[in-house]
């Protein structure tokens, strides 16, 4: 068949039936849960005297509430640590797979599934966590669920939904030097809105894409959700075979990957693949992009001036209003010389292996400024492991980091890491909601991994290109 | 269909309204409330930040508005409910005392928490949506009524057109919304497609 994309061809292969609601029922190839959204669904199980149906496609791990200093048990925070002991009840009961702080296999989420080989290409994934989109980056049908389908997916391994038009998202060009992926999804959530994502499902491609590494198209899926769309995926390559014969998914089994292979390159978009939209982006134009407000559509490249709310669409003008009191920023300046109080790299969008390297040779030779809290949190027990074995958290301790265990962390401020007061904060991570970062009055600048570097060594946000040891050569 | 599903067929009761696009599931409930093993409770927190300064005084929010303390309607603007997929958020919002939500638009996650829960999303446009935030606010003790099935939102004289997403509208007149039950029923039809998906 011609003219599919790879939406239509995951979609229909895990089609069990339409329901009486019109909706769809499709099967869920890979279900992660973690100790935040699912102990509730255990419990409305245990209501219903149901079994979980499917236990090993379950994958548990516990990342949101883990501190990222002292792991030790009991959890010294009381809340934390009945919600460690509740997902480890529930896990135990019905015969799911748990990556504890204990395994070395602990970690966020989204960061977990991929590095074990978990997540492969043409699976549908279903996670309750919004950023569950990330697991597109492998070409799976990736989004996150509320608690009430955490339910379903538990008692029957299926979800219900309706079927989403997809949005190709194409940028072309190259990117320049010390521009990332977290500057094209930030562009992009610019450029379509928070909200214009909605409805859709968006597949990311172009030579700027096809161009980055698996991590890199992990941070732009990741931050699908935050552009409206609920998913997104890129179409899988050699770059996506690559990372999976290095998993132990595959590593000792080739001739798996060799079976799997042919429906990986299956369910790929057709070269005449009919989209419901079409946006192309100049990649060559994207500049290391910042946040100036409280949403994440609310970028600036480093040397544009922050925006008039009363030059922006009537229904963004109070929102922007409200969001530069907030951050107390004026129109007409740039972000460059915001000063923070605190660096944060970390979270499901840049905290794995390439990001940590990245930054790494932008701290080289440096320290941190003075009273600036900086702090590296791996995204998990394996990234940490790898990025020691390299040196990496030398380098990062000598320049004035924090190293720190893997885990949410400063991400969403439900572990002891939070800002306090109005701090503001350089992070890696993918939301600037008032009051994310664990403080009502904190002020969040989200930025990509080396931007981070470059704001915990200045004091204040600065353009990474303009760091004098840094060669844009 | 369901044991025990009501139908949702209209909601009615007084109104409140939260103005302001893009309100995200963190301001509708800040993630440490969300430290906790069930959603009891959760009502209490519904805006927390919003609500209270740091030294706990109450802010103007609706929420604190005794004038609206009955209310079940609440009325939003666009793309509310984004970000996080806390089903904590509608959790919250339902154990405080709301039945429906009409808004010009919602994120999709927390439309499809909303209807888990049995609470419909109906969306109007923007000044049909602020003209009845208005009203609210002159007249609390409006009676709202939002017909799911009809896809319409009444009070007083005025009868707004309304839109509800198909299936929700389906789901909630026909009392299917527990999807649950529903998909229990098909496992033969589970069994089939998973025997034929190449990675299992």
């Amino acid at each position: 068949m011609s003219e599919r994309t790879l939406y239509d061809n995951v979609w229909d292969r895990h089609h069990v039936t339409t329901l009486p609601n019109g909706q769809d029922q499709l099967f869920v190839g890979l279900h992660l849960i973690h100790e935040v959204t699912s102990p509730q669904a255990f419990g409305m199980l245990r209501e219903r005297d149901i079994e979980v149906a499917r236990p090993e496609l379950t994958h548990a791990t516990v990342d949101h509430i883990v501190p990222t200093a002292d792991q030790s048990r009991p959890l010294s925070d009381d809340a934390a640590e009945e919600m460690m002991s509740e997902l480890e009840r529930n896990v135990r009961a019905s015969g799911i797979q748990l990556d504890d702080p204990t395994s070395g296999n602990q970690g966020i989420v989204h960061v977990i599934g991929p590095e074990q080989g978990l997540t492969q290409p043409g699976m549908t994934i279903v996670c309750g966590d919004s950023h569950t989109s990330t697991h597109g980056a492998f070409g799976a049908l990736a989004f996150g669920i509320g608690t009430s389908q955490i339910r379903d997916v538990l008692a029957t391994q299926t979800i219900a939904m309706e079927k989403q038009k997809v949005r190709k998202i194409e940028v072309t060009g190259e990117l320049g030097p010390h521009v990332g992926a977290k500057d094209v999804i930030l562009t992009i959530i610019r450029e379509l809105g928070t909200d214009g994502g909605v409805g859709y499902v968006y597949e990311y491609a172009g030579e700027a894409i096809e161009a980055l590494d698996m991590e890199g198209r992990m941070s732009i899926c990741n931050m699908s959700i935050e552009g409206g769309a609920r998913a997104g995926y890129v179409n899988p390559d050699e770059t996506t075979y690559e990372w999976l014969r290095e998993t132990e998914a595959f590593a000792n089994t080739p001739d798996e990957f060799e079976a799997l292979k042919p429906y990986w390159e299956s369910i790929r978009s057709d070269d005449d693949a009919v989209y419901d939209d079409v946006v192309e982006i100049d990649g060559s134009a994207i500049e290391p992009a910042v946040t100036w407000g409280t949403t994440p559509g609310q970028v600036v490249h480093i040397n544009e001036p922050i925006p008039d709310p009363a030059d922006l669409p009537p229904e963004k003008r109070e929102t922007a209003r409200a969001a530069q009191e907030h951050m107390r920023v004026e129109p007409g300046e740039t972000m460059a010389g915001y000063e923070i109080d605190v660096a944060f790299l970390g979270s499901c969008t840049n905290a794995r292996l390439s990001d940590l390297r990245t930054a790494a040779q932008i701290v080289d030779g440096h320290t941190v400024a003075p009273g600036v809290r900086a702090m590296v949190v791996p995204g998990s027990q394996r990234v940490k492991a790898a990025a020691e074995r390299e040196g990496l958290d030398e380098r990062f301790e000598a320049a004035g980091f924090e190293w720190r265990e893997a885990g949410c962390s400063m991400c969403l401020g439900m572990n002891e890491d939070q800002l306090s007061g109005d701090q503001a904060s350089a992070s890696s991570s993918n939301r600037n909601f008032v009051g994310r970062q664990g403080s009502p009055d904190g002020r969040t600048v989200l930025m990509g991994p080396r931007m981070v570097a470059a704001a915990a060594i200045t004091g204040e946000i600065t353009d990474v290109r303009t760091l004098p040891e840094v060669s844009v050569a | 269909m369901s044991d025990g599903v009501p139908s949702v067929e209209r909601v009615s009761g007084t109104g409140i309204y939260v103005r302001g696009n893009d309100i995200d599931t963190d301001q509708i409930i800040p993630a440490r409330f969300m430290k906790v093993v069930t959603f009891d409770g959760l009502g209490e927190f519904a805006f927390f930040d919003q609500r209270f300064e740091d030294d706990d005084t109450e802010t103007d929010h609706p929420f604190n508005d005794h004038r609206f303390q009955d209310a079940s309607v609440l009325v939003v603007n666009g793309n509310f409910g984004c970000g996080s997929s806390r089903e904590h958020a509608p959790q919250a919002l339902l154990r405080w005392g709301i039945d429906a939500i009409i808004g010009e638009s919602f994120a999709e996650i927390f439309a499809g928490n909303c209807l888990a829960l049995g609470i419909p999303t109906v969306t109007a446009d923007q000044a049909s949506i602020e003209s009845l935030q208005e009203t609210i606010d002159d007249s609390p003790d409006t009676t709202i009524t939002v017909d799911v099935d009809a896809e319409t939102v009444s009070y007083g004289e005025i009868t707004i057109d309304a839109a509800v997403d198909a299936a929700q509208r389906t789901a909630l007149v026909d009392g299917i919304w527990d999807t649950t039950a529903l998909m229990r029923a098909n496992e033969a039809a589970i069994e089939e497609t998973a025997a034929e998906l190449p990675y299992l």
